[in-house]
């Protein structure tokens, strides 16, 4: 199959085009890049305006399948990844049963498969059931297609477990994601402890529960000299320890999200639900601090932890209704609108913390950059579209977004996977 | 001064003057409960449900003798014996209410925001008995009506909180009220039990008793949470007691006009001594009365002068 793309000004981490190039892909590659092909018969994309990335990737999603496809499954999952522009999605085990063997990981890739519209990498679980005590059967996992492993949803809190799983998985060259946060000091928190908490009445989740296992990790990673990927950093003093580690060449790398980026915990003012996530929307410093560390590298990626939650799951009060919000679909919008247009990252940027890096820390080598010989994902974006964001345009089952009603600028016009279209607008 | 407000969801949104016309209503109510007939027809016609989540004596029967003195019909929902139990949310409670026409819906909940998740879905006015740790309104007006009743203003009198703020709905209200009105509050309770960002509440922080008690007008004192301290809060009552429970000695040291409050039920022996509780100095009794009045003003102001508004 070949399909041609016309008239492309492609954003490449490491260079931008200045001229607009032909790009055409051909079974599933780039086969060539020039400032003018043609092709008899070839199904061609008209790029004219718009900027052209290497495909997206999204190192934190939660599918819910198997177990809760209520909420999403891999086919809505990944339809709603391909309208936000995605082309490879990273997908949690915190599902029913846990991804925590082998046949659960080929399960979840044979279904993306039949589905056929974005790469789907499960990340299995670091320690069976997502319980803390016994590692996983980790080079099974590896073998059937995991590309990382995490216990997201809860953290490896022993300390002994984390390093034992640690040095096991540096053995097999897998990478742990470890979701920091400490629940000893969270103690049923359900937003971030300050002004706002002391005026709602709700329960505080202090920073330092997100931090302390930071530190402990970068620590082990230290010790170890082992990678670790630390997942959706919230905090002004995560981004500074992670940036202190990485100055002394400890091998950590780190995720934000676009609502740790955007919103601050004001934004529950009004019990409402949606804005209820964990980690919890912090303070005006600690969203400055997430976008200094996403503008100076400190953090790789910027991850949507996209997490669907019915509408009768989040009906049921502040304290009671489940954490997270959906991302997918506002992702490119939001980077877009709070960080490209406000000149926090460049377009290269851009593209470098949501391709390249993710590729990267990922470990997908044929991923990650729009180069001759490498995988033909693509994402085309007008930047200077703009757009609300609508309840009844989500393609996701489950529409908890807090960013309903808000209006952004740059929008995914075409994705295409594997050379073939999985969305136009 | 007209009300405007649909709902009382807590003190915060209230500005000065609203709560000035809420405490000067209650003043022409209170000489009802002191009639033979106990008995005026403000509210003939109207139906209020008394939805409350969590245990209470004092405030759901008070709402209820309020609502009846006023000639209002009143229902009385209890978690326990409602569809709660069989796992119906709250929403889906109180719009099956409303769709019996019910004009007010006063609720009580263990969850903060629970009443301004029902005031943006339902017509019918809401009045917040108590969410969560967040607000207790009229507790708040209550004892602002007590403090006025007994020294005359409340602007400028040094007014301190002692206890468990952090966990406190009506330490949350109180301190909006009083510094609305322009009082000084002093909030005075062991570090684990304040919370973290209080300065931010504009209000002074102490950790000595003793000596809060001797600079202020009144003290309001909260009640210990007991079934809260399996969290481990406090080493012991003992030591709490010791601390900041208001003691006769404590009290001895301060001035002898100073008021001592408590919203209820208390832990005597723990937070105030039973010779305090029961002492000259105590008002306890009278903000009970006091509260009475304050709800009869509260649904008097909500339901009585004009039909509640659907905005």
């Amino acid at each position: 199959m070949t399909l041609l793309i016309k008239n492309a000004m492609i954003v490449n981490a490491d260079k931008r085009y200045l001229q607009p190039q032909d790009i055409l892909l051909e079974k599933g590659k780039i086969s060539k890049i020039a400032a003018s092909i043609a092709v008899e018969n070839c199904k061609a994309v008209d790029a004219a305006g718009k900027l052209v990335f290497p495909g997206l990737i999204d190192l934190h999603v939660h599918l819910r399948q198997p177990g809760r496809e209520d909420k999403e499954t891999v086919e809505t999952g990944t339809r709603s990844a391909a309208k936000g522009g995605f082309t490879s999605v990273f997908c949690m085990p915190n599902t029913t049963p846990v991804i925590d063997n082998a046949m659960v990981v080929e399960a979840i890739i044979n279904e993306a498969r039949r589905v056929g519209l974005v790469n789907v990498y499960p990340v299995g679980a670091i320690t069976r059931g997502q319980m803390g005590k016994e590692l996983t059967d980790m080079a099974e996992l590896k073998q059937a297609g995991c590309k990382a492993l995490s216990d997201d949803g809860k953290c490896v809190e022993n300390s002994q477990v984390m390093r034992l799983a640690l040095e096991y998985s540096k053995m097999i060259d897998l990478l742990l994601i470890q979701h920091c946060q400490d629940h000893s000091l969270t103690a049923g928190g359900v937003m971030n402890e300050g002004y706002h908490s002391m005026i709602l009445g709700l329960k505080g989740d202090p920073g330092i529960a997100e931090t302390v296992i930071v530190a402990r990790d970068i620590e082990l990673a230290h010790y170890l000299k082992t990678k670790v990927h630390l997942a959706h950093m919230s905090l002004k003093r995560s981004v500074e320890l992670i940036r202190f580690a990485k100055s002394q060449g400890i091998l950590v790398t780190a995720e934000a999200c676009p609502h740790h980026f955007t919103l601050t915990d004001e934004a529950v003012k009004g019990f409402d639900t949606f804005t209820k996530v964990n980690p919890p929307l912090r303070s005006p410093e600690d969203v400055a601090a997430i976008r200094e560390g996403l503008q100076d590298g400190t953090i790789d990626c910027i991850v949507t932890d996209h997490a669907p939650h019915t509408k009768e799951d989040k009906e049921t009060g502040f304290d009671n209704a489940p954490f997270g919000m959906i991302g997918l679909e506002t992702s490119v919008g939001l980077t877009m609108t709070e960080l490209v247009h406000k000149k926090v990252l460049t377009l290269e940027q851009m593209a470098d913390r949501m391709s390249t890096a993710p590729a990267r820390v990922g470990g997908l080598e044929s991923k990650g950059k729009i180069s001759q010989g490498l995988d033909a994902d693509i994402t085309i974006i007008d930047p200077n579209k703009e757009w609300e964001v609508r309840v009844e345009d989500f393609w996701s089952k489950s529409k908890n977004s807090p960013f309903v009603g808000r209006k952004l600028k740059g929008r995914v016009e075409t994705t295409i996977c594997g050379g073939r279209i999985t969305y136009q607008v | 001064m007209e009300w405007k407000k649909r709902d009382l969801l807590d003190l915060q949104s209230l500005d000065k003057e609203e709560i000035e016309l809420i405490l000067e209503t209650a003043k022409s109510f209170r000489q009802v409960s002191t009639r033979d007939v106990k008995k005026v027809p403000a509210l003939r016609g109207k139906t209020v449900a008394l939805l409350f989540y969590e245990p209470s004596t004092r405030t759901r029967v008070s709402f209820e003798l309020a609502a009846k003195r006023l000639s209002a019909d009143v229902v009385n929902i209890a978690s326990s014996s409602s569809s709660s139990a069989k796992g119906e949310s709250i929403l889906d409670t109180a719009l099956n209410l409303e769709a019996m026409n019910v004009d007010m819906i006063v609720v009580r909940h263990y969850s903060s925001g629970v009443p301004n998740v029902l005031s943006q879905n339902l017509k019918a006015a809401i009045i917040n008995a108590g969410d969560g740790s967040r607000e207790h309104p009229t507790q708040g007006l209550l004892d602002i009506f007590t403090v006025q009743e007994k020294l005359g203003n409340v602007k400028g009198r040094n007014i301190t909180i002692v206890g468990d703020v952090l966990h406190s709905r009506v330490a949350r209200s109180n301190i909006w009220g009083f510094k609305k009105l322009g009082a000084n509050v002093t909030v005075c309770g062991p570090a684990t039990l304040l919370p973290r960002a209080i300065k931010e509440f504009g209000v002074e922080v102490s950790y000595d008793l003793e000596s809060s008690m001797k600079k202020s007008d009144c003290v309001i004192v909260l009640r210990l949470q007991k079934e809260r301290q399996q969290e481990v809060f406090l080493p012991s009552l003992r030591e709490y007691a010791k601390l900041f429970g208001v003691s006769q000695s404590k009290l001895e040291k301060a001035s002898k006009d100073l008021l001592i409050m408590h919203p209820g039920p208390t832990n005597r022996g723990v937070e105030i001594g039973a010779d305090v509780a029961d002492g000259r100095q105590s008002v306890i009794l009278e903000q009970v009365t006091n509260g009475l009045a304050i709800r009869m003003a509260v649904l008097y102001l909500l339901l009585g002068t004009k039909e509640p508004s659907t905005a």
